[in-house]
C-alpha cells in the first residue's frame, strides 16, 4: 500500500510545449494519501485519462515525478510497479473457473496454493461469488464477469493501489448499485489506495473519499463530495457536480449586495473582486424556492416547464431571457402561477472569472 | 396515425425472444422502452422497424398490415448507441443524405438541413467531418438525420448510453421537446429509470421478452402494476419485505410481529411483500402510524447533497435515500421509518394488491 505523491507533474503529446494548451496535463503538485479513495472525475478529453496512464505507467510524464511511498517510479513499466487495474469491459479468461481467474495474479506471483486459496475464498466471499468458483467464466453474465475483474484486482496483497478505469459504464443500472457497494465496502475493509477514474458524478462521488475534478487539463477542485456539492471552487464543478447543475447568473457587486438585472440581493459577506473580472452568482437548484407571492428581494421569474421526476420535480424558471432550475421537493407543489423565486443566502456563491471568491474578513 | 403490435412474438431456434404483444403507438407519442440489457428492448425495436420478420401475429401502420415489409419500403429512421454517420462527408451533407436519396430539390434540402441544425444546435459545426466532432455532437448529427427525414417512425437504441454524463443530461432536456415539434411516433430504448423519468411521455416496462406495463410515464412510476415492473422501474432499487398477515397482526419474515395500520389493516389475511422506495424510506418518524424497523448499516454513500445509507435487515438488503448528509459509521444499529402512505402492497404472486393509498402519495 502506498502514498502516491505527483510531483510537478505535467504532461503534453507535443514534442516542444510552449503554452499551457500544449499541455494535456497542466503542472499539479499533490499527494495523495495511504488507503485512501479517490476518483478523478471530468468529462472527456479533459486529462483524466492521461494521468491515470501516467500513474500506471502506460505514459511517461514529459515532466515532473510520480512516487509511490518516496520511490521514483517515474520510468518504471507497469508491471514494476506493483498496481492492479481494471478496466471497462471485463478482462476474464473465459476457458477458466471463476477460481482460476481469480487465483491468476497470485499463481503467476508463485504463492503457494494455501494461501492462495486463502485469499480467493475471502475475495469471492465478499464480491458474493463464492457459489459460482467452480464454474466456467464463460457462461457468465456480464456484471458477474466484471465482479470477476474486480477481484482479480483485489486479491493481491502487494499492491500500491488499484487503478478503476470506468469499470461500471458497462453494467446495467440495478446491478451497478450492487457492485459500487460491493467495492465501497471491500474498500472499507481492504484499505486500499483506489483511483477511479469516471465522468459519472454519482459514481464518483459515491465511492471516493477525495474526488479530483478534471476540467481542460486543470485539477479544478479536489474535495469531498460535501465539499464539491456545497463550496465548487470553480464554476465547472458546480456545472459538473448536480443535476442540474449550479445556476450561474451574470451579477454586479457593491460589497455585500448583489445586483442581478435590476433585482437587488442581499449577501452575507462582502467581496472585494479585482475590477474588470467577469462576475457571476452561483446558486444550485436545491437552495432555490418557488413562492406565488413576492417576498423581500425574491426575483420575478416565468415558469417556462415543470419536469416531474418522481422523486422530485424540475421546474425551468426563466429570468430576463436567463434559465434558472429549480428543484421541487417531492411534497411540495408548484404550479406556473409560482413566480417568485428565492434565494437562500448562505448557499449563494460568487465567482470571478470562473473562480470563487473568498469571503472577505468582516471588515 | 398509429402503430399496432397485433400478439407479435419472436421465437429463434428455439429461444423465445418477444412473447406474444399487443401494443399500440400514437402519432406524436414519445414511448419509452425500458428494461434492463436483454430483456427484449433491441428485439422489439427490430421487429417495429421490419428489420425482423415476427414468428407470430401482425404489424399494422395506420391500419394496414405492414408485417413482412421490409424496413426499406417503409418510412423509418433509426438511431443507435454508437454514433453512425459518413465520416468523409461534411455534417451537412450527412444530415441532407435521406434527403438527397429521395431527389428533392436543393432548396427544399437546404431549408430542412438548417432547421434540424438549428434545433440539434449543429449550425455552426455544419461544415466539419464528423470525426472532428465531440461525441454529443456527432450523435446530434445522427439525430438530425433521423429528424430531417420525417419519417413516421423513430426508433432510438439507446442513443444517449455512449456519451459523457453531462452532455446526455443536456440532450435529455432536449430531446422532448425536438419529439414533440416532430409528430411522428418515437420509441426510445434505455436501461436507466432516470431517464425514462426526465423523457417524461409513456414507458413500456421490459422484462424477459415481455411488456409487464405500459402507460404514461410517471402513472407506471407511481403505479407499477407488479413487483417486476417496480423493480425494473426503480433507481436506486426499491426496498422489499415479505409479511404474512393473520388478523390484525403482520408478521414479518424476521419473526418480528406490528398490529396492522391503515392500508394494511383492509387486506385479507395472506402473505404479502411491502415494496417502498429509498427516498421513502427515513431516519426519522415521518407520521404517527409509520412502520418502524431495526436495521444495521452496511456502507454510506454520499453524494454530496444526499447520502444512500446502505443497510441490512435480516437477510434483507435495503437503501435509503436521505437528504444532507448522514454517515453512521458501519454495523450502527438504528431504526428507519416508512409511511404507510408510501407502501407498494404486492401479493404472493407480485402483482400489486393495494393502490388505495398511492393515490395519496401520487
Amino acid at each position: 500500500m502506498a502514498e502516491i505523491y505527483l510531483k510537478k507533474l505535467a504532461h503534453s503529446y507535443l514534442p516542444n510545449p510552449q503554452k499551457p494548451e500544449d499541455y494535456a496535463l497542466k503542472e499539479i503538485d499533490q499527494v495523495w494519501e495511504d488507503g485512501k479513495a479517490y476518483a478523478l472525475l471530468g468529462s472527456s478529453g479533459c486529462g483524466k485519462s492521461t494521468l491515470l496512464n501516467i500513474i500506471s505507467g502506460l505514459l511517461t510524464p514529459s515532466q515532473g515525478q510520480v512516487l509511490f511511498d518516496g520511490k521514483d517510479v517515474t520510468h518504471l513499466p507497469t508491471e514494476q510497479r506493483q498496481i492492479a487495474q481494471v478496466f471497462q469491459f471485463p478482462v476474464v479468461y473465459d476457458t477458466m473457473t471463476v477460481y482460476d481467474n481469480l487465483a491468476f495474479p497470485l499463481r503467476n506471483r508463485k504463492q503457494d496454493e494455501a494461501t492462495i486459496k486463502a485469499r480467493v475464498t475471502e475475495i469471492a466471499g465478499m464480491l458474493e461469488l463464492s457459489a459460482d468458483l467452480k464454474k466456467k467464466a464463460r457462461g457468465l453474465t456480464a456484471d458477474a464477469k466484471q465482479k470477476i475483474s474486480l477481484g482479480r484486482g483485489l486479491v493481491r496483497q502487494d499492491v500500491a493501489a488499484i487503478l478503476f478505469d470506468e469499470p461500471l459504464t458497462v453494467i446495467d443500472p440495478h446491478l451497478k448499485w450492487l457492485l459500487r457497494m460491493q467495492l465501497k465496502e471491500l474498500h472499507q475493509r481492504l484499505n486500499r489506495t483506489m483511483i477511479y477514474v469516471t465522468h459519472d458524478q454519482t459514481e464518483a462521488l459515491t465511492f471516493a473519499d477525495q474526488v479530483v475534478v478534471m476540467y481542460d487539463g486543470y485539477v479544478v477542485q479536489i474535495g469531498t463530495p460535501q465539499e464539491l456539492f456545497e463550496r465548487p471552487e470553480h464554476t465547472f464543478v458546480g456545472y459538473f457536480i448536480g443535476s442540474p447543475g449550479m445556476n450561474l447568473l451574470p451579477v454586479k457587486l457593491d460589497g455585500s449586495i448583489a445586483h442581478i438585472d435590476g433585482t437587488s440581493i442581499p449577501l452575507n459577506t462582502d467581496y472585494q473582486p479585482k475590477s474588470g473580472a467577469k462576475l457571476e452568482l452561483g446558486i444550485r437548484p436545491e437552495f432555490t424556492q418557488l413562492s406565488p407571492t413576492a417576498s423581500a428581494n425574491s426575483l420575478p421569474v416565468t415558469i417556462k416547464r415543470i419536469e416531474d421526476i418522481g422523486r422530485h420535480k424540475i421546474a425551468r424558471a426563466e429570468y430576463q431571457g436567463k434559465e434558472i432550475n429549480v428543484v421541487v421537493p417531492e411534497d411540495q407543489s408548484v404550479s406556473k402561477d409560482y413566480k417568485y423565486l428565492t434565494l437562500d443566502p448562505n448557499n449563494i456563491h460568487v465567482y470571478a472569472d470562473g473562480w470563487r471568491l473568498k469571503q472577505e474578513a468582516a471588515a | 396515425m398509429s402503430l399496432t403490435l397485433e400478439q407479435v412474438s419472436k421465437v429463434e431456434s428455439g429461444k423465445t425472444y418477444i412473447y406474444s404483444t399487443d401494443f399500440t403507438l400514437e402519432a406524436g407519442s414519445l414511448n419509452v422502452l425500458l428494461g434492463p440489457t436483454l430483456s427484449g428492448k433491441t428485439s422489439l425495436m427490430r421487429l417495429m422497424a421490419g428489420l425482423d420478420v415476427p414468428t407470430s401475429g401482425r404489424v399494422l401502420w395506420k391500419g394496414q398490415d405492414v408485417t413482412g415489409k421490409p424496413v426499406q419500403e417503409r418510412n423509418i429512421a433509426m438511431v443507435y448507441q454508437q454514433f453512425i454517420n459518413y465520416p468523409a462527408m461534411s455534417v451537412y451533407d450527412n444530415i441532407a443524405s435521406p434527403l438527397k436519396i429521395r431527389g428533392l430539390k436543393r432548396a427544399e434540402i437546404d431549408k430542412r438541413v438548417q432547421e434540424a441544425a438549428d434545433l440539434l444546435k449543429l449550425t455552426p459545426m455544419l461544415q466539419r467531418k464528423p470525426l472532428e466532432l465531440s461525441g454529443g455532437q456527432q450523435q446530434r448529427c445522427a439525430l438530425a438525420r433521423a429528424l430531417v427525414k420525417d419519417a413516421d417512425l423513430v426508433l432510438l437504441d439507446e442513443p444517449l448510453a455512449n456519451l459523457d454524463y453531462k452532455l446526455r443530461e443536456e440532450l435529455r432536456e432536449e430531446l422532448p421537446r425536438i419529439f414533440t415539434a416532430s409528430g411522428a411516433v418515437f420509441v426510445y430504448a434505455t436501461t436507466e429509470p432516470t431517464e425514462a423519468l426526465l423523457l417524461g411521455g409513456n414507458t413500456a416496462s421490459l422484462w424477459e421478452g415481455r411488456i409487464t406495463q405500459f402507460a404514461p410515464t410517471l402513472a407506471v412510476y407511481r403505479h407499477p402494476n407488479t413487483m417486476t415492473t417496480a423493480r425494473v422501474f426503480s433507481d436506486p432499487p426499491m426496498n422489499f419485505l415479505r409479511l404474512t398477515k393473520q388478523g390484525n397482526q403482520l408478521k414479518f419474515d424476521t419473526g418480528v410481529s406490528t398490529p396492522a395500520m391503515g392500508v394494511l389493516a383492509d387486506l385479507p389475511d395472506a402473505a404479502y411483500s411491502l415494496g417502498f422506495r429509498p427516498n421513502h424510506l427515513t431516519l426519522e418518524r415521518t407520521s404517527a402510524d409509520a412502520l418502524s424497523f431495526q436495521v444495521t448499516v452496511a456502507v454510506v454513500e454520499i453524494s454530496g447533497s444526499e447520502s444512500f445509507v446502505h443497510v441490512k435487515h435480516g437477510e434483507q438488503r435495503w437503501v435509503a435515500l436521505v437528504g444532507g448528509i448522514h454517515e453512521p459509521a458501519p454495523n450502527t444499529v438504528f431504526t428507519v421509518y416508512v409511511d404507510p402512505k408510501h407502501l407498494y402492497v404486492f401479493a404472493a404472486d407480485g402483482s400489486l394488491v393495494s393502490t388505495s393509498a398511492l393515490a395519496k402519495a401520487a
